[in-house]
């Protein structure tokens, strides 16, 4: 079994992840540079955080455009598994991965805090190690992350399955005081309709050993594993 | 001939734009009452065409594959010789 994390100009959480997927779990990961493209295939791509061509445009808009991303998309396509985080995530929307867009924050500047997630899908290959119904914490920061898709698209999510995890309070409620973003439905991690691509503003790899001050990330990394290891 | 295009990218209708809100706060704390206030894009892009509408055609190709997103953005753009 082998990852991959991905790394852009202006990605930051590239080596967060490659540690988390590789030290903490101990699943063989490389790191690769867009302009390399992948020489090898993979179980698992990750598209990490950061400010790739510093947010230019659109937060994600060029990374989007690189012909790497084809290949993520054909990876997607053939059932391959695809995580974005905070950047990644803007960058696998703008590539069409789900619908709908992460745009600037109700409140436009930076947020960088802890928050609580409500697991809403815990049968994909991200979440099948949780509970549904699970409350955990994992830091968020970004400014454009506000989720917004066409009427209806976020309730249909919703219905379907296809929300992985939404914005609540330490009680569980997805109310319009837990969610730091506006996002829509308090919703912040999306899945494809089939599920083998998941994309979130939250960061589950800053929460991925308990001297960082939460474990709850981790589990989302087990399940991708444990989704992979089936499949051999 | 060059022609040169501008190409308007705005919030589409109903679209919450948080950084006119700011703005328009920031106005009324200089004490201007503003009835509303949005935000645009502007770029401008040299195009060697002698077509103003072959220039137009390509101005909304880029508007379609990179400058606006077609879920919360609408663009305009005019032609100029």
């Amino acid at each position: 079994m082998r990852f991959a994390v991905l790394q852009f100009g202006g990605s930051n959480c590239d080596q967060d992840a490659h540690h988390v997927v590789e030290d903490v779990c101990g699943v063989d990961c490389d790191l690769v540079w867009y302009k390399d493209g992948f020489s090898r295939s993979y179980d698992a791509i990750v598209i990490p955080g950061g400010f790739s061509y510093g947010d230019y445009l659109r937060a994600g808009a060029i990374a989007t455009r690189t012909p790497v991303m084809q290949d993520v998309c054909q990876h997607a396509a053939a059932g391959g598994l695809v995580l974005g985080i905070c950047n990644g995530a803007q960058i696998g929307a703008e590539s069409g991965l789900i619908p709908g867009v992460f745009t600037i924050n109700e409140y436009p500047k930076f947020i960088c805090e802890w928050v609580h997630l409500k697991v809403e899908n815990a049968s994909s290959p991200f979440t099948s190690e949780y509970t549904k119904g699970d409350i955990i914490r994992i830091p968020i920061a970004h400014k454009e992350g506000r989720y917004v898709a066409e009427e209806g698209v976020p309730q249909r999510l919703l219905d379907e399955g296809n929300v992985a995890f939404r914005f609540c309070d330490a009680a569980g409620n997805c109310t319009p005081e837990s969610n730091p973003n506006g996002s829509a439905l308090n919703i912040t991690g999306i899945l494809s309709e089939k599920q083998n691509v998941l994309l979130m503003m939250p960061h589950p790899e800053r929460a991925a050993e308990s001297v960082l001050g939460s474990e709850d990330g981790k589990k989302l990394f087990d399940s991708m594993i444990n989704c992979c290891e089936g499949s051999y | 001939m060059t022609i040169t295009v501008k190409i308007t990218i705005s919030l589409k209708d109903g679209m919450l734009d948080p950084e006119a809100r700011a703005i328009q706060h920031a106005l009324s704390n200089l004490g201007y009452t503003t009835a509303s206030l949005s935000t645009a894009r502007v770029f401008n892009v040299g195009i060697d065409t002698d077509s103003p509408e072959e220039a137009k055609i390509m101005a909304a190709e880029m508007c379609d594959r990179l400058l606006a997103n077609p879920v919360i953005h609408s663009y305009e753009i005019e032609a100029k010789k």
